[in-house]
């Protein structure tokens, strides 16, 4: 369980559904009943239009690279030392909401701006799997 | 937008030294400066009837420094839970409590053990809950690593380069050297910047500010009380706090931020400008927010001294130093004289606006800007001699 030693998340009543989704590998965004906009992080009420219904709904896992960075000094030391270099991005979805996320699969300095990118569900524990992103394979 | 231009002053301040280990309590420090920005202006306890901070949890609550100096009527105490952001915003909160009646002269200060003690750039919290269980688990935790986002998102936009990073990087040691309480006086060279260290790409080392360990502390007080006062006014002509949409559930958040190549300083730029009657082009002396060389080149963007996406090419070839265009960060800035959370701008803004900078007074300074912030909320001040 060496996973323990890296930040973990705490659903709470806001975001227990996006991180149940994400063990059954289903990337969960809500979709405002009111205005019909997607909206992450996930909110008991839509940033865009203030209502206080809505649903979520599967999104498509696939995005581009809004813009990234590249870790090479590990903080803290002893959790990221075997990790460095590693890609931390923004990925902007299809459906127009935004993520930060790891870019796995990859050289980290393959990554570039735009790169179609794809959900890449790691399931780090039992119980905790991260929505990762990867390239996109071409599409045929 | 603030409404009380040239209605207050700054009358007094006072700082210590800045150093790598103070060997000091934090609230040692945090009295040295305010009562040596008492001495400044000539007031004693009794005159001094206000206190206002801001800080991480990483300093001493504002009554403490009103029972450490022994004010016999500290009517306003109050502190910001606030990173630098918050700046500027305790001079015009100052200004608008007196305006209000709920105090006479307000100490404002910032003081901290930022590199013996809580080290703001060594990592946060590491329970990821709240939005930070949306950055957090993604080995994104630092605030180097937090603004490298915004700097990488500045290049693939407009096509910044850390050459023109290193230029501000540059610039601030060279005035760091004219600097006697500047923490970093070696000579630098934009070689020495691209060699050092990559810490979190595109950052290299030296495009991040020190880690410092001191306090700067100002006085406020009514226009026609500091013209009775000893040192020569500095009056506030203007300022602004704030930002754009979707500010974010904490200061490292900006998941929602509409485009990172722009920050807080485009969407407060208006209402600066507006406050104070003057423009980017009346400016002296520039002291703007140097976290990183990154948010110097963004908020000279937003604020106006350039157009969207020059940033970059602005702040090469000498246009931000003494004897250039607009002189930006005379002491050496966060980069290089000290990290004391911005608040040791308005101290260099002060003293370039009394002309006692020495070796690195722009000559004849009569309007100066201090920023404070780097991502999607800040605050700006004009003041004037």
């Amino acid at each position: 369980m060496s996973h323990l030693n890296k930040p973990v998340p705490a659903p709470d009543p806001d975001t227990k559904p996006f991180w149940d989704g994400c063990r059954k590998h289903e990337l969960l965004i809500q979709e405002c009943d009111a205005c019909g906009r997607f909206h992450f992080p996930p909110a008991g009420r839509c940033p865009h239009c203030g209502a206080t219904g809505s649903r979520w709904v599967k999104a498509s896992g696939k995005g581009t690279v809004y813009s990234w960075i590249v870790v090479v000094h590990p903080v803290p030391k002893e959790v990221y030392a075997g990790e460095v270099p590693y890609v931390v991005a923004l990925v902007d979805l299809e459906e127009g909401v935004r993520m930060a996320t790891n870019i796995v699969g990859c050289d980290p300095h393959a990554v570039t701006a735009n790169m179609p990118v794809e959900v890449s569900f790691q399931d780090v524990a039992d119980d905790l799997t991260l929505p990762c992103f990867r390239p996109a394979k071409p599409s045929a | 937008m603030y409404a009380l231009k040239d209605k207050y002053a700054i009358a007094g301040i006072g700082y210590t030294d800045f150093t790598a280990k103070s060997g000091r309590t934090v609230l040692d420090l945090a009295l040295e400066a305010g009562s040596k920005a008492m001495a400044d202006a000539g007031v004693g306890a009794a005159d001094v009837d206000g206190v206002i901070s801001y800080h991480f949890n990483d300093s001493v609550p504002s009554i403490a420094v009103a029972t450490g100096l022994g004010l016999p009527e500290a009517r306003y105490a109050v502190e910001f839970s606030s990173g630098g952001n918050a700046a500027n915003l305790i001079v015009l909160s100052a200004a608008a409590a007196i305006e209000a009646g709920l105090a006479k002269t307000v100490l404002c200060y910032r003081a901290m053990n930022g590199r013996s003690g809580f080290r703001l750039g060594g990592g946060r919290d590491m329970a990821s809950r709240g939005i930070t269980q949306f950055t957090a688990p993604f080995g994104w935790i630092t605030y180097p690593q937090a603004m490298a986002m915004w700097c990488r998102r500045h290049m693939i936009k407009y096509g910044t380069t850390s050459e023109q990073m290193g230029a501000v990087a540059v610039s601030c040691r060279n005035h760091a050297q004219l600097n006697e309480r500047a923490m970093m006086r070696a000579p630098m060279s934009l070689a020495d910047h691209q060699a050092s260290r990559m810490i979190v790409e595109p950052f290299h080392l030296l495009d991040i500010c020190l880690e410092s360990d001191g306090a700067c502390a100002v006085l406020v007080t009514k226009a026609e009380r500091a013209r009775d006062l000893k040192p020569k006014p500095v009056y506030i002509m203007g300022g602004a706090y704030g930002g754009g949409p979707f500010q974010g559930d904490d200061l490292f958040d900006a998941i929602r931020w509409p485009e990172h190549a722009h920050n807080y300083a485009k969407y407060i730029a208006n209402d600066l400008w507006a406050s104070a009657g003057v423009g980017p082009k009346d400016i002296d002396v520039a002291e703007i927010y140097d976290c990183f060389t990154y948010s110097v080149i963004m908020q000279l963007e937003g604020l106006g001294f350039c157009k969207e996406g020059e940033g970059g090419a602005f702040v090469q070839n000498g246009r931000i130093g003494l004897g250039g265009e607009i002189p930006v960060n005379t002491h050496g800035g966060l980069l290089s004289e000290a990290y004391i959370h911005g608040f040791n701008h308005v101290i260099e803004a002060v003293e370039q606006l009394r002309g006692q900078s020495g070796a690195r007074q722009v000559p004849d300074a009569e309007i100066a800007l201090t920023t404070a912030g780097a991502m999607t909320c800040g605050s700006a001040l004009v003041l004037r001699n």
